[in-house]
């Protein structure tokens, strides 16, 4: 995600600090690439200008050209701009009022829309809701049929009474959650363009109808220039609450978010990162700005972490690092909880400074199918004393694994250097973390 | 009609007040100068065309003003007749015959990214062929998402043409194979391929894509005769990226822009035919199944800059 974007900015970065001394044509200079980088990340042409606009007024101030570090200035400078046009704090969905709370959530064909309802109902349900989901697309073929089969793989009820006007449909969706005691119902309304006017007027019937205090926006992460047009046609109508931007697990470079997001004020609760019903994130802005700075996202890393990994494990093995005594079975372990947490790509592309180094590198997640097989043709006193894998043990496990001896050496060795790297670690226990350009947004 | 005008009649009000920046922008600009430049670049990057494809196109208008200077008493018309020109001759692919569908029966596979108006497209194709005359079969490869083949199966029954499908979770390349068999045993004349929409970026997802066409080889060595990339006119600069990619993997011998009824006016397709040559085969307009239109350079690169009042 904005992956693109992030390279463009370290490389730009890179050149930028290697300045002892700006003069306000290095900056005017350095500035044309930022909007260059930006114009090629689809951010609206408008908004591009008024961001550089805005860089370049404070970049010109004394204090930038003074500085002993101008470089790092003026990557502070379109740091905090970036953070301004993505929004200042994380805002959470409001779900206050009297339950059954409406969510109408509304787009363009193709935007997400459905997949969206369905990731959505599971993360409200995860935050202790009891969502219903409401079939309220009429229009495109199976529509109700895709809501449907996805509550039944999800476990969440759909409303689907299989009446043809949208608006009753949402009406029935809210009795019916009042009947069955259900806290939110998410309305999934038919795909539209902005500029049809009876399918707009249909969705103002609805809103006034049922009065969401959220009516969530659904944007394609990969949509170009015309997305500010679109977004900002809805916001005219229906005076959306806020943002979400789907497909952001493509190699899109994103800029339509920051676009969206400056235009229409609003601000962006959700991104979804892909097809699985749990690929979705709630938004903070200061982190994402880091993030596509190339800065990495620690706290994001940290808290993804804690979802997916029990604490009692984890603590079991930080008492295992510190006395490195980390065997295959850790190993294995380890392996396991990383891919709870997510696709490794992903994972990695929060790691600060990382960015660079993972240009190219195809993450195989086939690669730790493979050593997981390795590790599982073991026997325990091998997984736990590995020095013990002679030859014969090893053509025993590549063929129990059905790998090649060379992917079982490949095994050990990286297990051996995973070990060695825990040993220093250890060693280090209480020393600082690493360096960041400046200190790391807190959320 | 024109393929436009009917899309500007379906838009009606909204685009007019919409304007048009271009030919605005031409008409306040007797003289050509720096200003006229930079909001022509404005212009252009606006509609999607990109910062290294608007260069490009400008710096060709400017060779082209070099040699054909524009009379001083009409400027605003011959520099934009002169820029659809130069848009015209980018688009114009090098390689546009005709589509490669004698065969019978032929395959026309369809892919593209999640969202990108796939199903709705094939509808489309299908009402196309038929009034062409040929008998057409529908092939639900898209086992993934929920309810696809239910997608697929209801425009079926509306345009009167069988669908194969099987259970969702199947093997895609499986339900191609089955229908390309069926479509043979039956006779029909083409058989048209629902693929699952997927992130070019996903390996494995344009793996399983590449086995499909492995797997359609199997029965005829020259299937799939067409494989049809389907864009969102919506997309920004990643159009390219999915259209390389897609390229790559698949073979896509034709371009299917969508979505073209709404205000974005899918510029990024200028950056796909100039880097690809890939041939724009058909444009999408609307929902129902006669929204389709072929593809014409001339008209397209009108369509960037005209403005709806005078054409009504």
């Amino acid at each position: 995600m904005f992956d693109q974007l992030t390279q463009s900015f370290e490389t730009f970065f890179r050149n930028l600090r290697g300045h002892g001394k700006l003069t306000e044509d290095n900056i005017k200079d350095s500035l044309r690439e930022v909007r260059r980088i930006l114009l090629e990340s689809d951010v609206n042409f408008k908004v591009v200008k008024d961001f550089i606009n805005n860089v370049q007024e404070k970049a010109a101030g004394q204090e930038v050209l003074r500085s002993i570090t101008p470089g790092q200035q003026v990557i502070k400078i379109i740091h905090d701009e970036l953070v301004r046009l993505l929004g200042e704090g994380f805002s959470r969905l409001d779900l206050s009022g009297m339950p059954p709370v409406p969510i109408m959530v509304v787009g363009l064909q193709g935007s997400g829309k459905t997949t969206l309802i369905a990731k959505l109902g599971l993360h409200l349900r995860r935050k202790g809701k009891f969502p219903l989901l409401a079939a309220a697309d009429v229009y495109r073929p199976a529509a109700i049929d895709q809501l449907q089969q996805l509550g039944r793989q999800l476990d969440l009820p759909v409303w689907a009474p299989g009446v043809k006007d949208p608006v009753d449909i949402c009406s029935g969706a809210m009795s019916e959650a009042r009947r069955t005691t259900r806290d939110v119902v998410l309305l999934d309304t038919a795909g539209r363009l902005h500029i049809d006017e009876p399918m707009m007027q249909e969705l103002e019937r609805i809103r006034d109808t049922l009065k969401p205090p959220e009516i969530l926006y659904i944007a394609d992460g990969m949509a170009g220039q015309d997305a500010v047009r679109a977004a900002s046609e809805f916001l005219e109508r229906l005076d959306f609450t806020g943002i979400v931007l789907t497909k952001l697990d493509g190699d899109a470079k994103g800029g339509a978010a920051l676009s969206i997001r400056a235009v229409t004020g609003k601000p962006i609760r959700f991104i979804g990162t892909g097809e699985k019903p749990d690929a979705l994130e709630e938004f903070h802005p200061d982190r994402m700005a880091s993030r596509i700075l190339g800065m990495g996202d620690i706290v994001s890393l940290v808290e993804k972490a804690q979802e997916s990994v029990d604490q009692e494990t984890a603590e079991k093995f930080a008492r295992k690092v510190a006395r490195a005594e980390f065997d295959l079975d850790d190993f294995l372990e380890q392996l396991r909880q990383l891919k709870k947490m997510g696709p490794l790509d992903e994972i990695l592309g929060m790691i600060p400074g990382l960015g660079k180094q993972m240009k190219g590198m195809q993450v195989d997640e086939r690669d730790m199918k493979r050593t997981e097989a390795i590790i599982c043709s073991m026997t325990p006193q091998e997984r736990h004393k590995p020095g013990m894998i002679n030859g014969s043990r090893r053509r025993r496990i590549a063929m129990g694994s059905g790998t090649r001896v060379q992917d079982v050496n490949q095994l050990l060795n990286q297990y051996e250097q995973i070990r060695n790297m825990m040993k220093r670690m250890g060693k280090m226990k209480g020393r600082t973390g690493g360096q960041f350009p400046f200190p790391m947004p807190k959320s | 009609m024109g393929l436009f005008s009917k899309l500007i009649n379906g838009l009606g009000k909204t685009r007019q007040r919409l304007g048009d920046s271009i030919r605005r922008v031409l008409s306040l600009h007797p003289r050509i100068d720096d200003t006229l430049w930079s909001q022509l670049e404005e212009a252009l990057i606006s509609a999607d065309a990109g910062v290294a494809t608007t260069a490009a196109l400008l710096a060709a208008l400017k060779e082209k003003l070099k040699h054909q200077p524009v009379e001083s008493d009409n400027v605003a018309e011959g520099v934009r007749l002169l820029l659809e020109e130069t848009i015209e001759e980018m688009i114009t692919p090098a390689i546009g015959n005709g589509l490669n569908l004698s065969a019978t029966p032929a395959v026309l596979l369809i892919v593209g990214v999640n969202g990108s108006g796939k199903t709705t497209s094939i509808a489309k194709l299908t009402r196309h062929f038929q009034q062409q005359g040929r008998k057409v079969l529908l092939a639900a490869a898209d086992t993934f998402r929920a309810a696809a083949s239910e997608q697929l199966i209801t425009w079926g029954d509306r345009l009167g043409v069988q669908v194969i499908s099987q259970k969702p979770g199947a093997d895609p390349a499986a339900v191609a194979f089955d229908a390309f068999q069926a479509a043979k045993a039956r006779a029909y004349d083409l058989l048209i391929v629902d693929t699952a929409g997927r992130l070019h970026n996903k390996d494995n997802l344009m793996q399983e894509l590449n086995k499909i066409g492995r797997v359609l080889k199997k029965i005829d060595s020259s299937a799939p005769h067409e494989v049809f990339l389907v864009l969102d006119a919506n997309t920004g600069q990643n159009m390219i990226q999915q259209a390389r990619v897609f390229q790559e993997i698949s073979g896509v011998t034709g371009l299917v822009l969508a979505k073209l009824d709404g205000t974005a006016r899918g510029g990024a397709v200028i950056s796909v035919c100039r880097e690809l040559s890939i041939p724009l085969r058909f444009i999408g307009l609307g929902e129902k199944p006669e929204d389709l239109a072929a593809f014409d350079p001339r008209e397209f690169a009108r369509g960037l800059f005209e403005a709806p009042e005078e054409k009504a």
